[in-house]
């Protein structure tokens, strides 16, 4: 582990115990080659839920079909399961699961007949490929589904029987590739997804996810590794990686219209339509309460305040803000490299 | 440390850590593979039922319409009573022509989607799936062969074939339909859309045409002659036809058998570098 960024997260766990493992991956596609994967490294411990965050185009899919041996890397090395994916494909093939960002299913089976016939295709004799495929249909809320064609099923229904033909045939507690499994679905079906995901690592599962969905990542993931143009630009836990942008936000509901205007050179944070404005701060009370004295000395003006630490949001946006010194204070924009909170001062 | 991690999981499964027995269990063969994919194949064309019936109609139309529309117009020759007599194994030809042209459509459909990916993943490999759907081809099109040799004894069509002779032309029939159908399943990695692969296959479905199926080749032109007579569906015609008819055929069955075989291989190997071009 070369990397300058403290990648190294994960090495508490020691070598025998990482599930994944990648050093120097890259890759090109194209023509004029474009690099899509510039250097990957990875570990990831073993029973652990780990999550690549990155935009589109980031590298996630990448990544991960060169770890699950659908894709070879142009150069670096990668071992899942302890196997080489190269030279020992079939290998790791049998030790994980993948579940890719498009369905993998036929349209017009059932959903059981689409489980057996994966349970076949990974030996298992007739009786037991139906055995299987009924526990899993039970397992993922699909068994009153289980006789229609695929084609009828929801989103959240193809997802999840996407998820039981990936567990099929691997021995629990396996190994999980879930390439953007929420993408495209509803509030709900994503919130039964996370369900079925916490409830693989509850069983010890290592899963490696990539998601878009910061809140996704914050959720499901002991670490989360940022993605951005084929490099990891910083990998921990969701705590680490708040804390990498620093502090907190003061959110103050404001009483007029001139309040508002008044202060709103020095937020961070604006919503006119609640006449809200985010401040910067170390989070300290002493600073948060020198701070409200400051702004509003007769008590007339803050209806409400709140304190939040930074999100997820703010790190991803400050992260990826592809060079160029993070815009200016628009509406969105984060506490980039935290200015000194308490700069101007005039009023 | 790192051996009471290990140790700590259940010892019936398999050790996922860096020193991993090398050995996580065999996988099926292929030979499994291509039956279960076999199955589905079958499965998912017999739920297709707009393509099924189509791909059994469309035989007996061509037949009925090259006996009853263009039939009394060609002239074959005194060696034929009646002209459903002569065109019968053209007729053959050209669905099972048509026949393997589906499999384009379907291999291409899987291609689009992810399912392909589902596969590798369970470590199976291109080839099979590609078995698959030429096994699914396979019954398909013996299915439309069965109906046109069907309808063809309903109007008038009586062979004198040997047993013998029925056995050659079954297994001249059914190489042809497999070789058809790999060529199409290559057709069908070949082509970026099932649209495409469907426009694709056209071609090789007119294949009979320019051959001895609906029309002596003396009757093309000059220029013509070359290729009808050396094209891989003209020595398949003069199989089924002579052994039909019970007429004598020397070696043109083993003439077909060859063409057959030779674009079968070629057909497996295109595919194979095709899938791995595909799927890199």
């Amino acid at each position: 582990m070369t990397d300058p960024s403290g990648i190294t997260a994960g090495a508490e766990s020691g070598g025998a115990t990482r599930t994944i493992e990648a050093y120097g991956l890259t890759k090109s596609y194209g023509k004029p080659a474009v690099r899509v994967l510039d250097g990957i490294d990875l570990q990831v411990g073993r029973g652990s839920v780990f999550a690549l965050l990155g935009p589109n185009g980031a590298g996630k899919t990448t990544t991960v079909r060169i770890l699950a041996t659908l894709a070879e890397a142009d150069s670096g090395t990668a071992r899942v399961a302890g196997y080489d994916v190269v030279a020992e494909r079939s290998a790791v093939r049998r030790s994980i699961s993948l579940t890719g960002q498009f369905a993998a299913v036929d349209e017009t089976q059932t959903g059981e007949e689409n489980l057996r016939m994966m349970a076949r295709l990974t030996g298992q004799p007739r009786a037991a490929a139906r055995r299987r495929a009924a526990e899993l249909l039970e397992r993922f809320d699909l068994t009153t589904a289980a006789r229609r064609p695929v084609r009828t099923y929801s989103g959240g229904m193809r997802r999840r029987l996407d998820l039981a033909a990936g567990l099929v045939g691997s021995p629990e507690p396996g190994v999980f590739f879930l390439d953007e499994p929420t993408t495209g679905l509803d509030p709900r079906s994503r919130r039964e997804l996370w369900a079925v995901v916490r409830e693989l690592a509850v069983r010890g599962a290592t899963v490696l996810l990539t998601t878009q969905y910061l809140e996704e990542a914050d959720r499901l993931a002991d670490r989360i590794a940022l993605l951005n143009r084929g490099r990891i630009v910083a990998d921990g836990t969701a705590a680490d990686l708040k804390s990498r942008v620093g502090g907190h936000r003061l959110d103050l509901v404001l009483t007029s219209d001139e309040a508002y205007l008044r202060l709103a050179g020095r937020a961070v944070h604006h919503s006119p339509e609640t006449l809200t404005l985010g401040l910067p701060t170390d989070g300290s009370a002493a600073q948060v309460r020198a701070l409200l004295d400051e702004i509003d000395p007769a008590g007339h003006e803050i209806e409400r305040f709140s304190l939040h630490s930074a999100t997820l949001d703010d790190v991803f946006l400050d992260l990826t803000s592809n060079a160029a010194p993070s815009t200016p204070t628009t509406s969105n924009a984060t506490p980039a490299p935290a200015p000194a909170p308490e700069a101007p001062t005039h009023v | 440390m790192s051996d009471t991690a290990v140790q700590r999981r259940s010892p019936a499964r398999r050790p996922v850590g860096a020193e991993a027995v090398r050995d996580p269990g065999r996988g099926p063969g292929p030979l499994t593979h291509t039956v279960v994919m076999a199955a589905r194949a079958l499965r998912i064309s017999s739920r297709n039922t707009d393509a099924l019936i189509t791909s059994l109609a469309l035989p007996i139309m061509l037949m009925l319409i090259f006996v009853y529309l263009f039939g009394g117009a060609i002239d074959t020759g005194t060696d034929y009573d009646s002209y459903v007599m002569y065109v019968v194994p053209g007729v053959l030809l050209l669905s099972a022509g048509f026949g393997a042209a589906t499999t384009a459509t379907a291999v291409s459909e899987d291609m689009k989607g992810g399912i392909i990916d589902r596969f590798r993943s369970l470590d199976v490999g291109g080839t099979p799936v590609l078995a698959g759907h030429v096994a699914a081809s396979t019954v398909r099109n013996l299915l439309a062969t069965a109906l046109v040799f069907g309808v063809a004894l309903l109007i008038g069509f009586r062979p004198a074939a040997t047993w013998s002779g029925w056995l050659v032309v079954a297994v001249v029939l059914v190489a042809y339909i497999v070789a058809l159908s790999w060529i199409s399943a290559a057709i069908g990695l070949l082509a970026r859309t099932p649209e495409a692969a469907s426009g694709f296959t056209f071609f090789m479905s007119l294949l009979p045409y320019p051959s001895s199926a609906f029309v002596p080749t003396e009757k093309m032109p000059d220029w013509l002659h070359g290729f009808a007579g050396h094209q891989p569906i003209t020595p398949a015609i003069e199989s089924l036809r002579g052994l039909l008819l019970g007429q004598d055929v020397g070696d043109t069955p083993w003439i077909a058998l060859a063409w057959a075989a030779g674009l079968l291989t070629v057909a497996i190997g295109a595919s194979g570098t095709l899938f791995r071009i595909r799927t890199r």
